[in-house]
């Protein structure tokens, strides 16, 4: 996994609450048995007027100008601003490969839904709660400074914004592996011992959960 | 110390936390489907890593696979590919998979419970949201993400944060004719999508315990809707009938074991929660979603909400854009809006009482002449089996309603059924985001009864007032 130290990075407003995982990579998507390739088809739905299907060449499609992610400099943008309850509905982690193979490297919202809000984490991409009030803030001072730079440092687990500097709360365990890009999976076998010491325990006290052992 | 549902579940689960409270939780229980676990059996396999616990894995195909004929296969070249890959994975891992030929194939949340494969006091995960579901079994059932699918495959567990404590208690009785569905969207347009993040919820009183399994497993699905990555119900003698005598539940001297500890999974009469929300059952009318979000729900009876009449500024834009999506004027009827589309079926609702409620309101009746296709697609194999043999098909054809194979369908438009756009459906799905159900494709969510009426009719009406007409 990429680790994520500090990161400054121009600043995308996605004024919509409730952005589902539907809308950042829609279905026909993620018939790909690939991890890569979803950047051209995050939010693909209201980036293009045409309907997308995987064997389309994107280039060969008609463009939304409206939607802020064709608008230069948004284009380049690998921070992304938004609104309450981003990433709800499904549990599907292409949105997080949409979002990351576009080139996002942090969102930041007033709240996340819970699943997309884990997906994040083991993909380097690191999500933002922030006060709804200081989203509000934030998306003036875009609007008024367009393609302005944020800088957002998990160490200090602070976003520098303008002249103004706001702190955000994360778990240590959370923190100290996306610090250091390290492998779920690799940690968690460290414990394997413990993880075998329980099941033993559970195959006494609970064998109906060990069916066919 | 008194204890939740919640508690106790998360209590039996833990094999060791970190110092912050994060928790390395195992799990009984990996379901497994075609869309969210091909990258997951790649990483093992690159990293040289084997299934820790096969045994505890169970497979199928759902999200793709056709709901007509299978016997020429999946005509879609990308969508085939995808549903090979799960069968190639659980071969080459030698994995239980019911797979495109077998009888019991069908939704991963309709199959876990019909198999007994789901049981009480489990914790029970899978690459899909909706995994919610299995928490009406007493069981702790939440939806995972691929990363998460190669964790657990690759060593049992899942590393997790506790949730809150949610308790959501539906007291009274609820008026005859609503169904669970109605519930939980109400539940819904009460606490909000997002009113449930953070939490666990246990859904309780009066009206939740009168529910049948079927009813309870439609209430726990959406518990996601409303924000919660898993929503439960406590077990009764309800839950203990409807796991008994199933292939994968216990039996024997083991069976009494387990029944001894299942009647033990409750919340404790002292215990605390987090949040409470109490709903008055009886005030609960049949549902119908006017926009693009659960939440966005109202009674069948009301109009259309005016977006110059909410207060907060987000809300009433997100309101306006819904409105322009659904091409809907703010004050009209919903009982005026008129439907293209009909679909019956979904981890929601497509289960065998699902399809009688269905049936019972298409029976006699016509699919109303300016109703493009309405269809009915089983949770399962063995539903389509049961429904058959009660005669549930001949109903709906009669009727003038498609009766197909058992998939996930137009839930989400990935096999070749879908909304064009602009096209309006009652759907008995869970999700009525833009574009769910094809793009530009307008759906409302409703019980099935509702959708029966509505296709019936041609647009959303009461089912009782229609009932009651003959
Ligand atoms: S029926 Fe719909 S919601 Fe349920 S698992 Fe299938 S796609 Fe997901």
């Amino acid at each position: 996994m990429q680790a994520f130290t500090t990161h400054t990075g121009i600043v995308a407003p996605l004024d919509r609450p409730n952005v589902d995982t539907d809308a950042i990579i829609p279905k026909q998507y993620l018939k790909s048995i690939k991890r890569s390739g979803f950047g051209p088809n995050a939010f693909d739905d209201w980036r293009y007027l045409d309907e997308g299907a995987p064997d389309i060449d994107n280039a060969t499609r008609r463009i939304n100008p409206d939607f802020v992610l064709n608008q230069p400099p948004y284009d380049k943008s690998t921070i992304l601003l938004a609104r309450e309850n981003f990433g709800c509905g499904s549990s599907r982690e292409h949105a997080v490969w949409a979002l990351t193979d576009f080139g996002f490297r942090a969102v930041i919202a007033p709240s996340f839904a819970d699943i997309f809000f884990n997906n994040s984490f083991k993909n380097g991409l690191l999500p933002i709660a922030l006060d709804a009030s200081v989203v509000d803030k934030l998306f003036a001072l875009v609007e008024h400074n367009s393609g302005i730079e944020f800088t957002v440092d998990l160490q200090a687990q602070t976003v520098t914004a303008g002249d103004e500097s706001y702190a955000f709360a994360i778990d240590d365990f959370k923190k100290h592996c996306l610090l250091n890009g390290l492998d779920d999976i690799g940690l968690t076998l460290q414990h394997a011992e413990a993880i075998k010491a329980y099941e033993q325990n559970r195959q006494q006290t609970a064998p109906w959960l060990f069916p066919g052992k | 110390m008194a204890k939740t549902l919640y508690d106790k579940l998360w209590d039996e689960h833990v094999v060791r936390t970190e110092d912050d409270g994060t928790a390395l939780l195992y799990i009984d229980r990996h379901l497994v489907h075609e869309v969210t676990s091909p990258q997951a059996f790649e990483g093992l396999r690159m990293a040289g890593r084997n299934p820790w616990r096969g045994s505890s894995i169970l497979a199928v195909p759902d999200h793709n696979v056709p709901t007509t004929d299978r016997s020429a296969g999946i005509a879609d070249p990308v969508s085939r590919i995808q549903v090979e890959t799960l069968d190639k994975n659980c071969e080459e891992f030698g994995l239980t998979e019911f797979d495109m030929s077998d009888v019991r194939q069908g939704i991963v949340h309709v199959i876990g419970p019909e198999q007994g494969a789901t049981l009480p006091g489990m914790t029970v995960v899978c690459g899909d949201s909706h995994t919610s579901t299995h928490g009406a079994f007493g069981a702790l059932a939440f939806g995972i993400g691929t990363s998460e699918v190669e964790h657990v495959l690759a060593t049992q567990c899942l590393l997790q944060k506790k949730s809150k404590n949610m308790l959501v208690s539906v007291d009274g009785a609820v008026n005859p004719g609503i169904t669970a569905k109605d519930i939980v969207l109400a539940i819904i347009g009460e606490i909000g999508t997002a009113g449930g993040t953070g939490y666990a919820i246990e859904f309780g009183g009066d009206a939740i315990r009168a529910l049948s399994m079927e009813g309870r497993m439609t209430v726990c699905n959406m518990a996601i809707e409303a924000g919660a990555r898993a929503g439960m119900v406590a077990v009764d003698a309800t839950t203990i009938e409807y796991v008994k005598n199933r292939p994968y539940a216990p039996q024997g001297e083991i069976l009494d074991r387990a029944i001894e500890h299942w009647q033990t999974l409750h919340s404790d009469a002292e215990a605390s929660f987090d949040k409470v929300v109490h709903l008055d059952a009886a005030s609960i009318k049949p549902q119908v979603t006017w926009g693009t979000s659960p939440e966005m729900v109202i009674a069948v009876d009301a109009d259309v909400p005016d977006p110059a009449q909410e207060s907060d500024a987000v809300k009433a834009d997100g309101m306006r854009k819904a409105l322009a999506y659904m091409g809907l004027e703010a004050g009209t009827p919903i009982n005026q809006v008129a439907v293209d589309k009909v679909f019956i079926g979904s981890c929601t609702n497509s289960r065998i009482e699902d399809l009688r409620a269905a049936a019972e309101v298409a029976k006699g009746r016509k699919v109303n002449n300016s109703v493009k296709l309405a269809m009915v697609v089983p949770g399962s194999g063995l539903v389509k089996q049961q429904a058959e043999q009660e005669g549930l098909d001949k109903v709906f054809i009669d009727a003038g309603f498609e009766w197909r194979e058992p998939g996930c369908s137009m839930c989400l438009a990935m096999n070749a059924d879908r909304l064009e756009a602009g096209e309006r459906c009652a759907s008995t799905s869970n999700r009525n985001f833009e574009g769910r159900q094809g793009q530009g494709g307008r759906t409302h969510l409703v019980s099935p009864a509702m959708a029966a009426a509505a296709a019936v009719s041609g647009h959303f009406v009461d089912v009782n007032e229609l009932m009651s007409d003959q």
